[in-house]
């Protein structure tokens, strides 16, 4: 990239940014921190108001309608697919829609037609026949491509669900543009710098070197599109934004072209706040804007991520408790030479809980530090008692591993923006896992042989070693299974669903974590801890096994169907070493067991314990288990304990979580904790501070003895 | 020596300050109409446990507990007196902020051996004055009040800082000629440095029924948190009262 000072960095102070991209510095370089408290903040304008009340409007006419306004069923979604759409033109400072009206979804089929279908005839739609025609006989999608290659026991693990929630029916999302470059550099310098990546790649041709050109070749040409949808809205994006409202248009347009492509899992935003925050105060210290126009664009621009909509279907609905789209926004943390990243467009952005009133996106996510300012500790303590739509992670234990520019796609998985990537890759049921141990490899549901045919355990009680070495053998084989299976989506998700445009505001030498998951932690360790402190008798029945048309074809004998649990056992979530050492155990071993496996693209492999929705369908497929839990009970979320076995209060319940061990789950854990208002202590009305001495002397009376 | 523990609960938020790590031990002499812990009544029943064993507890929590510390309640926890001083002792070592929750029962004037060891190993009291009346106090609790008030008269005598507590009951405990007495005694307490009324609540009902307890207080109402702000004000007016009654004249 040249390094030229370009006439609409006037103000910035320079540095290696200006000659590479190179956002954080730029960031670091320029970013004015903040520590005072939220005084400054203001309302909504007039304007605001009328286009949140038309949002409310035609949410409600959405849910009239059953869930979905309008649905495109022809036009393919592309960057430049849709003619520009508005709420209100007129009113709306930062502009830009999916399609050509709000609240319509678009068409992606290129993670799946039949998804695609299946998502448009749930609302009473149809798509075109010759869509249909054109992805079935002409376009091949990722999920016929992950078909053509999944080997029998993949496609029997996935059904038996032990592993599930896999993206190889939808876009695997959990990927981060970093939006930001676009505005500060503007899309021609990027593409100048893709262009300068091609010409310096390896030329020897072996099919990454290869692959890697084609993509490059690919994320050149997204961009190029992204120029074009600027334009469909009368936006010139090839240059630098010069304003804070160019700024902020800029990056969604960014962001805006990502969900126009790409249909995924997780659509997160990065970590935005601090960097508008330059422009804004730029513009307010030049006098140009005033406090209420910047939270103006800042109001307009979350509105505009309120109402980002996929298509998607009841199985997907289930699987993930309703229709999230992730939008994730990390908010402060602390910079690696210890300031607080907090400006007062971090403020702003959590002020349209105020303005816009709560909601569940964009996922504003506080990345908390001990050293945050305290008046912003305050204010997010405030607007989380108001809005409950904050969620909090931990940067003082990120930080040691990603730096100060990193952001949470998804959850909890955090990445270097524009550095660093991942390949999402749901998750194992380690209980089911621990079932399979004990029965051989034969399911507990549906009686057939998914895992390999072990052993099966012998006896009337269980034997905590001789379950311990079956489960080990056992996570050795899911372990393998289930990272080839990962192997072959990703594969299949680069070559028809490339992300191409998140892609191009990516590194080219990017960092790719292999993200794996588990699920039914705490089922796991209460079930050992159950076969180890008490007794665990096992309660066996012959299952018949049915084929699609619930003929019996075959019986499965003497299969463990239940457990009777003799005696108490300690429970993971009381902070007690004997059963949290066993979680904690299962941690490493089974990640220890993922990093055996090859990795497609050579990502590195993480772990993830965070299933906050799908436990529930997770705990519908997975039978009884040895810690007396029955068939369908939800699995616990991510790494909480077990619905109502954590009975030390919530320190204790926190504590044996936080022994979990981060470097053998990188990719996140999560603990889901309600609390009532009143449990985390008095309002001032009941304990109120009492100075007997200075009342005495209020009154006149101090040192009169009785 | 051990001591005999119903539960410990490490993110306690309602007894004493910050977040503290509350130890609930076994046994009551009170029988008090609105008790919500009838499950640690009966003395020498519980867990054995050591004080070495909860600080080791506490311990593990401490990120937890940084501007809260440790408090014993139960149950009666001056009925334990000895284990509590040894608790408190080890607590005192680490640093530890203690608090105990008493109903002040175990106090006896004639013999304050035991308990002039534990007062310089507590940070801060939580006494329950249940009912300023004696004869309600003793339909009330089932016992006499005269050595509960002593024993809130000898820890301000001692320059042991109090909180104390009120447990609001409509109908029983809210008539505003006593709340004002109640004032009026604790107008009195140079060390009081908090005034909690508790609204009564019935989440306890369960409990009693699965203990196969009558419960007490059948079908009176919780109080409102009106109610009990308007009870607090009386009791103030009661401290500001007797403060002022000791201008000179």
């Amino acid at each position: 990239m040249k390094n030229i000072f370009e006439p609409e960095w006037e103000g910035f102070t320079q540095g290696k940014w200006c000659g590479s991209v190179n956002v954080r510095d730029f960031i670091q370089k320029n970013f004015t921190p903040y520590d005072g408290d939220e005084s400054f903040l203001t309302g909504p304008t007039e304007a605001t108001k009328k286009l949140w009340a038309k949002v409310c409007d035609l949410s409600e006419q959405e849910r009239a309608a059953g869930g979905v306004l309008d649905m495109d069923t022809k036009i393919i979604s592309t960057i430049t697919s849709h003619d520009a759409g508005y709420l209100e033109k007129d009113l709306e400072q930062i502009v830009g829609i999916q399609t050509d009206k709000p609240f319509k979804r678009s068409l992606q089929p290129f993670g799946g037609i039949r998804m695609a279908q299946a998502a448009c005839e749930q609302y009473g739609y149809k798509v075109d026949d010759s869509v249909v025609d054109l992805f079935t006989r002409y376009r091949k999608t990722h999920n016929q491509g992950v078909f053509d290659a999944y080997t029998p026991e993949m496609r029997k693990a996935r059904h038996a669900a032990i592993i599930t929630g896999l993206p190889d029916a939808y876009g695997r999302g959990r990927i981060i543009g970093d939006y930001r470059r676009i505005a500060l550099y503007g899309v021609d310098k990027l593409i100048e710098d893709k262009k300068h990546q091609i010409d310096t790649s390896l030329v020897r041709m072996t099919s990454k070197n290869i692959q890697l050109r084609e993509e490059l070749a690919e994320q050149v040409r997204a961009l190029g599109e992204l120029k074009s949808l600027g334009k469909i809205y009368g936006c010139d994006i090839s240059r630098p934004a010069k304003n804070a409202k160019e700024a902020i248009q800029w990056l969604y347009f960014g962001y805006l072209a990502a969900v126009k492509e790409q249909n995924g899992a997780a659509m997160s935003l990065g970590r935005t706040s601090t960097f508008v925050d330059i422009y804004i105060k730029r513009d307010l210290d030049k006098g140009l804007i005033t406090e209420q126009q910047a939270q103006e664009y800042i109001d307009h621009f979350i509105m505009k991520l309120r109402i980002v909509k996929f298509a998607r279907t009841p199985e997907y609905n289930s699987l993930f408790s309703g229709d999230p789209t992730w939008i994730t926004e990390s908010i402060g943390g602390v910079s690696v030479d210890g300031v607080p990243m907090v400006t007062k467009t971090s403020f702003r952005y959590i002020n349209t809980l105020n303005n816009l009133g709560p909601a569940p996106e964009p996922n504003m996510t506080i990345l908390w530090s001990t050293r945050l300012p305290i008046n912003f500790k305050r204010f997010c303590a405030k607007m989380s008692i108001k809005s409950s739509a904050i969620q909090y992670e931990n940067d003082d234990m990120m930080r040691v591993t990603h730096g100060d520019d990193y952001a949470i796609a998804c959850c909890v998985s955090s990445m270097v923006v524009g550095k660093e990537m991942q390949f999402f890759g749901a998750r194992a049921n380690l209980a089911k896992c621990l079932l399979y141990a004990i029965n051989g490899g034969v399911d507990e549901r549906l009686g057939i042989q998914v895992g390999p045919k072990y052993r099966p355990v012998e006896g009337e009680y269980l034997d905590y070693d001789d379950v311990m070495q079956k489960y080990d053998d056992m996570m050795e084989w899911l372990a393998g299974l289930y990272v080839n299976t990962l192997n072959v989506i990703h594969y299949m998700h680069d070559k028809y669903s490339y992300e191409r445009l998140q892609m191009a505001l990516h590194d080219r030498d990017v960092k790719r974590y292999f993200a794996t998951g588990i699920a039914g932690l705490s089922v796991v360790a209460d079930s050992l801890s159950a076969i180890k402190y008490a007794k665990v008798k096992v309660i066996r029945k012959d299952i018949e096994i049915k084929d699609k048309n619930g003929e019996v074809i075959d019986v499965a004998k003497n299969v463990v169907v239940d457990y009777k649990v003799e005696g108490d056992f300690p429970k993971y979530g009381n902070n007690d070493d004997r059963v949290d050492k066993l979680a904690t155990d299962l941690v490493r071993t089974f990640m220890d067991k993922i990093r055996k496996h090859h990795t497609y693209r050579d990502g590195v492999p993480t772990m993830s314990i965070l299933t906050i929705t799908s436990n529930v369908v997770y705990g519908k497929k997975t039978g009884n288990t040895p810690d007396g839990r029955k068939m369908g009970v939800p699995l616990a979320p991510g790494a909480n304990p077990m619905h109502g076995r954590d009975t030390h209060g919530a320190a204790a319940s926190l504590a044996s979580v936080a022994k979990l061990p981060f470097k053998h789950a990188q990719d996140g854990i999560s603990n889901t904790f309600t609390v009532i208002p009143d449990a985390l202590g008095k309002d001032q009305v009941f304990v109120g501070d009492i100075d007997i001495e200075s009342i005495s002397k209020e009154l006149g009376t101090y040192g009169n003895d009785e | 020596m051990n001591g005999y523990i119903h539960s410990t609960e490490s993110f306690g938020t309602v007894d004493g300050p910050g977040v503290r790590f509350v130890v609930f031990m076994q046994g009551c002499p009170m029988r008090c109409l609105y008790c919500h812990n009838p499950d640690t009544w009966a003395a020498g029943r519980g867990e054995q446990r050591s004080a070495q064993s909860l600080i080791d507890e506490y311990m593990s929590l401490k990120e937890f507990l940084k501007n809260g510390g440790i408090t014993v309640t139960g149950g009666e926890p001056l009925l334990q007196m000895d284990f509590v001083t040894e608790l408190f002792t080890l607590a005192k070592q680490h640093g530890i902020h203690t608090c105990i929750d008493t109903s002040g029962i175990t106090f006896d004037p004639n013999d304050t051996a035991k308990l002039d060891k534990l007062l310089p190993l507590t940070d801060l009291f939580m006494l329950d004055i249940k009912h300023i009346d004696p004869e309600r106090h003793k339909a009330l609790t089932g016992q006499d009040n005269k050595n509960i008030l002593a024993f809130a008269k000898y820890l301000a005598k001692n320059n042991k800082e109090m909180w104390i507590r009120h447990v609001l009951v409509p109908n029983v405990t809210d008539d505003e000629y006593y709340l004002h007495k109640l004032g009026e005694f604790i107008g009195g307490l140079k060390t009081l440095k908090a005034l909690d009324v508790l609204p009564y609540h019935t989440m306890a009902k369960a409990k009693y029924e699965s203990l196969g307890i009558p419960y007490p207080l059948g079908d009176i109402p919780p109080a409102t948190k009106e109610q009990a702000s308007k009870a607090r004000d009386i009791i103030m007016k009661g401290i500001y009262d007797r403060l002022s009654s000791k201008k000179l004249t």
